[in-house]
């Protein structure tokens, strides 16, 4: 008999009565203004948003923040001028070099800072990480509230890979002292355009 | 209502004044206690260590000595706790009304005295320890890790108490480290838990620590006493039956 | 680890020699405690939803079978191969076999508390490849050749200091140099380059979803999706338990993880992986290695439903006091001595007694498992199979005989002879052991009942 037989039929064997699944596993919250929340827990979690009106609003402050960086690579249509790093590459590895990637995510999530981003809207899985910096532009209309909203919102497996980002990488692994910047990006700010 | 009482091993043997205690202070408050003579243990001690299948003579005594009342009170919530839960006598409907009659004493006093107003004074700072077994197993206070409105019926009968003030700890309900066999079996961790929750204590100037369960307030005595420290310690049952001069 | 046989008890009296290192140790952990709790009182349902999380594993156990192979099903269709690992060494092989057909003997791994419990790392360092932890923790153990102490905290234990120590001899960082943000520069610069040179990336599963055959990973650093989305082939490493139903049912678990990690709203990146990118392998190994037996023990089954947030951990007072390492299992804490039995009785005997069985873990578990109520059944298991030393066996016995027997306890029991000899806290006939730090209980001039006898009759 196979490892797979061997465990399926002593699983099989050993599991108990079978026990409907009957309980309320979404629960409804509520805040006064989502953009508030979002962006409260983004701060919390060491990212940053800010609440603009259209792209122009978000490629000026892109240009006074990152002014002078150079290897910033895009997504989005809008801000092409501001990219001088194409994403059109066949080994990931060569975004190694990257300061700053601008990506679209799907939506984001009041109660815990966090943006679903898919390969729907980037063409490397390792860009958000690998990258030095990130910026997401998220639409103020899809903030949910919850993480079952968050579900409600997302089929998962629409594409290969999907993820919740929540503030830029961190790590407190040297006696509880927070430190951003482990191994993904170093900073995070979300556009929320409304 | 006839109640009778039940004085863990502990009790019996080192620290009597909290059985007198318990005893004058239930018939103060009118009911008729009963001291079953030939009552030992609760069996704890064993099936904590493993051996609860060596409690079969040990709960048929129990039975024996408690069936037929209306209830049964304990100062200790530890060893309420473990006939609660473990009780298993031959006769099986006599361990079943013992394990729904028993009750720890401050449960007692709030849930089924519906105590409201106490002649007790007691001058001193004091500090609550929430014993596990009482908090945790018996719910006679809320716990700090659950996300519920906060209660306690020991604060509740201490505020009963003139001239008493409570004092508020840094971690209101940290166990002390006693833990029965525990406190040997694991010394240097017993005692290193014990230390901290005295020490919380002394930071927040109680003089007095209390708390439901003698076997936790033996072990932090025992601390005390060998820090030469002024806190003394003393058993909600003794604070509650101090009498006004 | 080794073969010796080392006890809770006196690993935790050797780590209690520095009461100054223990203080700091306790306090560093209460504060994640302290940040968990602050996280928690945030959600007013949060009782709800452990309920929720709780009856969600129940019923996952309870049908088990079905949804793993639908999960196989899945999870094939999405052009992954899914292997089956009897125990931790088939578990390695097929690991092992995978990294050998790539032609290659380096591997970076992110965190996973599998591969742990069967000594990856020893095993593939034998066959001559090269294992690089790339969570900040794990790597500063590994180099250190020390076990993790905590499932998400492994370097807890350490102090700054020492990962500065550690750091200058293996990374060169400057001697002396202690602080967190330059030290956690210098390994972010040295993984990186691990992370861009490594085809095999081995990862953990928190979740692996029955309904789409996908899986779930979360970190706060980056370093599985670092890993994963550079590499050839990724390897996703999982115990069985691991299966939930559907991706809604992620909304209760990703809710509940992290806050009762570390009080985090959410960890930083919770990846959800359903297929090999373009041109990418992508492996899953479902490891048994004791779940089916523990799943067979009715008392203890429900430890299964673990999602290793190690909140249990972080709330024991005992743990705090004496350090993932005393528990001489992969998974310490309060968690770990409930499973550990399982897999070696005669092994793990000593760490369901390494509790006073207070009952917080059990309070502060997302998924409600009675931890401290498993600890207490453990306890009558290994007392009756006999895997408890004899000098306590006849401690207790006497003890038993003379609290089954009202006269024998009234002669033996005049003042506090009795408990003197035979009390539990004297079980071995050994007063000292109470006495070296604790005093005696002073002895009162009659007992109760005497007392009672003189005035009540
Ligand atoms: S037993 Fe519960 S509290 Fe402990 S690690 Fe597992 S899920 Fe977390």
């Amino acid at each position: 008999m196979s490892s797979r037989e061997k465990i399926l039929s002593a699983i099989k064997t050993n599991q108990p009565d079978y026990q409907k699944l009957d309980v309320q596993f979404k629960f409804e919250t509520v805040y006064d203004d989502l953009f508030n929340k979002f962006s409260e827990i983004l701060s919390f979690v060491g990212g940053k948003a800010i609440e603009v009106k259209n792209f122009d609003e978000i490629k000026a402050d892109i240009q006074s923040h990152y002014s002078g960086v150079t290897r910033i690579a895009t997504t989005i249509a809008e801000f092409s001028d501001l990219a001088d790093f194409s994403l059109n590459i066949a080994d990931p590895h060569d975004l190694e070099t990257l300061n700053l990637a601008i990506i679209e995510g799907d939506f984001a999530v009041a109660e815990n800072g966090a943006i679903w981003v898919s390969e729907k809207h980037i063409p490397h899985r390792v860009l958000p990480m690998i990258t030095q910096y990130l910026v997401i532009v998220v639409k103020k209309s899809e903030i949910v509230t919850n993480m079952h909203r968050a579900y409600e919102r997302v089929k998962v497996d629409d594409t290969g890979f999907g993820t919740f980002i929540s503030g830029p990488s961190k790590t407190a692994d040297i006696e509880q002292s927070l430190v951003i910047g482990a191994h993904g990006a170093r900073g995070l700010t979300v556009y929320v355009l409304g | 209502m006839k109640v009778a009482l039940f004085i863990p091993c502990y009790i019996d043997q080192f620290y009597p004044q909290v059985g007198i205690a318990t005893l004058e202070l239930l018939e103060k408050l009118g009911c008729e206690v009963v001291f079953p003579l030939n009552q030992t243990c609760c069996g704890q001690p064993m099936a904590n260590s493993g051996f609860e299948h060596l409690n079969k003579d040990c709960d048929n005594n129990f039975v024996e000595n408690f069936k037929g009342y209306d209830y049964i009170v304990s100062p200790s919530g530890s060893c309420t706790l473990h006939i609660k839960d473990h009780l298993h006598g031959s006769d099986e409907t006599a361990s079943k009304h013992i394990r729904k009659n028993i009750y720890e004493l401050s449960e007692f006093l709030i849930d089924v005295l519906k105590v409201k107003n106490l002649t007790a004074k007691f001058p001193y700072k004091v500090g609550l320890h929430q014993s596990c077994h009482g908090q945790r197993g018996l719910k006679i206070a809320q716990m700090s890790e659950l996300v519920a409105p906060p209660f306690s019926k020991a604060e509740q009968l201490l505020g009963m108490v003139a001239g008493i003030s409570l004092i508020q700890l840094d971690r209101k309900d940290e166990c002390c480290g006693f833990g029965g066999t525990f406190c040997v079996t694991e010394e240097a961790v017993s005692v290193k838990m014990g230390k901290d929750r005295v020490a919380d204590h002394t930071r927040n100037d109680a003089e007095v620590i209390t708390g439901s369960d003698v076997s936790c307030l033996m072990h932090m005595e025992g601390i005390l006493r060998r820090q030469g420290s002024k806190i003394k310690v003393k058993h909600i049952a003794e604070i509650l039956n101090s009498v006004v001069s | 680890m080794n073969n010796i046989k080392i006890d809770h008890s006196a690993a935790a009296t050797e780590f209690n020699k520095d009461e100054a290192r223990v203080n700091w140790h306790d306090e560093t952990l209460w504060f994640v405690r302290s940040k968990r709790d602050k996280a928690v009182f945030q959600i007013p349902e949060w009782e709800q939803l452990r309920e929720a999380g709780s009856q969600i594993k129940n019923h996952v156990l309870s049908n088990l079978h079905d949804y793993l192979t639908e999960f196989e099903k899945k999870a094939t269709e999405n052009g992954i191969t899914v292997h089956w690992a009897a125990d931790g060494k088939e578990h390695n092989e097929i690991i092992y076999s995978i990294i050998k057909n790539e032609g290659v003997n380096r591997m970076v791994k992110s965190k996973s508390m599998l591969t742990e419990e069967c000594h990856l790392n020893e095993f593939l360092k034998e066959k001559g490849v090269e294992v690089i932890d790339s969570d900040l923790g794990e790597r500063i153990v590994q180099m250190r050749e020390e076990p993790p102490s905590h499932i998400v905290l492994p370097a807890i234990h350490l102090k700054k200091s020492d990962v500065g120590d550690t750091f200058h001899e293996h990374l060169g960082t400057e001697k002396g140099a202690t602080d967190p943000q330059y030290l956690t520069e210098a390994a972010r610069q040295h993984l990186r380059d691990t992370f861009l040179t490594r085809k095999v990336a081995l990862t953990g599963v928190n979740f692996a979803i029955a309904e789409t055959g996908g899986f779930v990973v979360c970190t706060n650093e980056g370093n599985a999706d670092m890993g994963a989305h550079l590499a050839d082939v990724h390897i996703a490493a999982m115990g069985f338990e691991k299966i939930i139903p559907k991706a809604e049912h992620l909304g209760v678990f990703l809710r509940l993880l992290a806050r009762s990690a570390t009080g985090q709203p959410i960890t930083t990146f919770s990846s959800h992986f359903h297929k090999p990118r373009a041109g990418q392998k992508m492996h899953i190994v479902i490891v048994d290695n004791g779940r089916t037996t523990q799943l067979g023990r009715a008392d203890f089954r429900n430890s299964l439903k673990c999602i290793r947030c190690a909140a249990c951990f972080n709330t024991c007072p005992v743990y705090r006091r004496s350090g993932g390492h005393s528990y001489h299992t992969a998974i310490a804490g309060p968690i770990g001595s409930i499973l550990a039995p399982n897999l070696d009785m005669a092994k793990n005997a000593d760490l369901p007694f390494a509790s006073t069985l207070c009952g917080s873990c059990s309070n502060v578990c997302p998924v409600k498992i009675d931890i401290h109520d498993q600890l207490y059944k453990w306890r009558q298991v290994l007392v009756k199979d006999g895997h408890v030393s004899s000098v306590k066996s006849i401690g207790i016995k006497s003890m038993a005989s003379v609290l089954n027997s009202p006269k024998f306890y009234r002669t033996a029991g005049k003042l506090g002879r009795f408990l003197m000899k035979t009390a539990p806290f004297m079980v071995n006939n050994n007063m000292n052991v109470w006495y070296n730090q604790r005093e005696m209980p002073e002895v009162p001039k009659e007992s109760f009942r005497d007392w009672y006898l003189r005035k009540r009759n």
